[in-house]
């Protein structure tokens, strides 16, 4: 399998994983280790003076892991900018998730916004990876801006619906210069295996391994959905006959007089 | 004097950040303050005088996809 490459950092995995939702921290370390993830992504909250908790990096922190802070809570471009700053001074990385999503309901991404704090990120030295609606001409927007990635959306955050954007998909995919991630709405390691397949450079699972009874096992099922995705994408996949005209697989007449 | 430290009122005797980072242990790591509004990088903390009614954020890391 071809090894990716972003922002010139090459990573084996293509799985990339979110931390939310775990119901423990251990659960959450044991996951990203059966995942064999290289990416994962850290949101930010302010410190509770009153109540000293577990600090949850101790969990993810690991030489091949690149820690991926996230500007989840942020409605503009400006406090886009203002949280990338916190991150980068509080995890010591420029690595950043860009996601500007201010409808609570459907959590989608303002494009406009995403576009500006990209342009604004990128001079001020940051790695952006921006999460954004599956929309062709916006992820060339973001790639002519400076993006090191693009990430559209499956489907809603945390919805587990699946590929709903996969036509638009395929088309960021034929034209993406950068890296294409499909982040969001990745319910099933089947959903993640269709997206490799179709050209997907990388996969975001959060909810999906999060919340299932077994995150460990689901986890390993995603690794190796990804891998397998991507294996037969790498290999080339036969073409759709027209109509489901069959076509034979074995010779029709070579034992029997005709 | 006091501040607002992530929307509390704390009082402290703290004439920096860094007096007040170890006035409330903050960890070495893995936490980043602003004032009104600004980030300010730990390497300015030594030096960043407090003052009355100051707005303080400090942030650490959460869960989160």
């Amino acid at each position: 399998m071809k090894k990716l490459i972003i922002a010139g950092r090459e990573f084996s995995s293509r799985l990339f994983l979110g931390t939310g939702k775990f119901r423990s921290n251990e659960e959450m370390k044991q996951s990203i280790f059966a995942s064999d993830t290289e990416m994962v992504t850290v949101a930010m909250k302010r410190i509770d003076l009153t109540n000293k908790e577990d600090d949850m990096l101790e969990h993810i922190r690991h030489p091949h892991i690149q820690l991926l802070p996230n500007t989840s809570g942020v409605r503009t471009a400006e406090e886009a900018v203002f949280a990338a700053q916190m991150a980068r001074e509080a995890f010591g990385t420029n690595w950043l998730k860009l996601e500007i999503h201010p409808d609570p309901r459907y959590l989608l991404p303002d494009p406009i916004e995403t576009l500006r704090a990209t342009e604004e990120l990128v001079k001020l030295g940051f790695i952006v990876l921006p999460y954004c609606q599956a929309d062709p001409v916006l992820c060339r927007r973001l790639e002519e801006a400076g993006a090191a990635t693009v990430m559209p959306l499956a489907s809603p955050i945390g919805s587990n619906q699946g590929l709903q954007t996969r036509d638009f998909l395929h088309i960021i995919i034929e034209q993406a210069g950068v890296p294409v991630v499909v982040d969001a709405g990745i319910g099933a390691p089947s959903h993640a295996a269709e997206a490799m397949e179709m050209g997907a450079d990388a996969c975001l699972v959060n909810t999906a391994i999060a919340v299932s009874d077994n995150p460990v096992e689901m986890a390993t099922a995603f690794k190796e959905a990804v891998i397998a995705g991507r294996r037969a994408y790498e290999a080339g996949l036969g073409t759709k006959s027209k109509d489901f005209i069959a076509e034979a697989s074995s010779p029709l007449t070579a034992f029997l007089n005709d | 004097m006091t501040l607002t430290i992530n929307n509390q009122s704390v009082e402290t005797s703290a004439h920096t950040l860094s007096e007040l980072g170890v006035e409330l242990s903050l960890p070495e790591s893995g936490v980043a303050i602003a004032v009104n509004n600004r980030m300010i990088p730990r390497a300015e903390w030594e030096t960043h005088a407090l003052s009355e009614n100051m707005q303080i954020v400090i942030i650490k890391a959460a869960c989160g996809g």
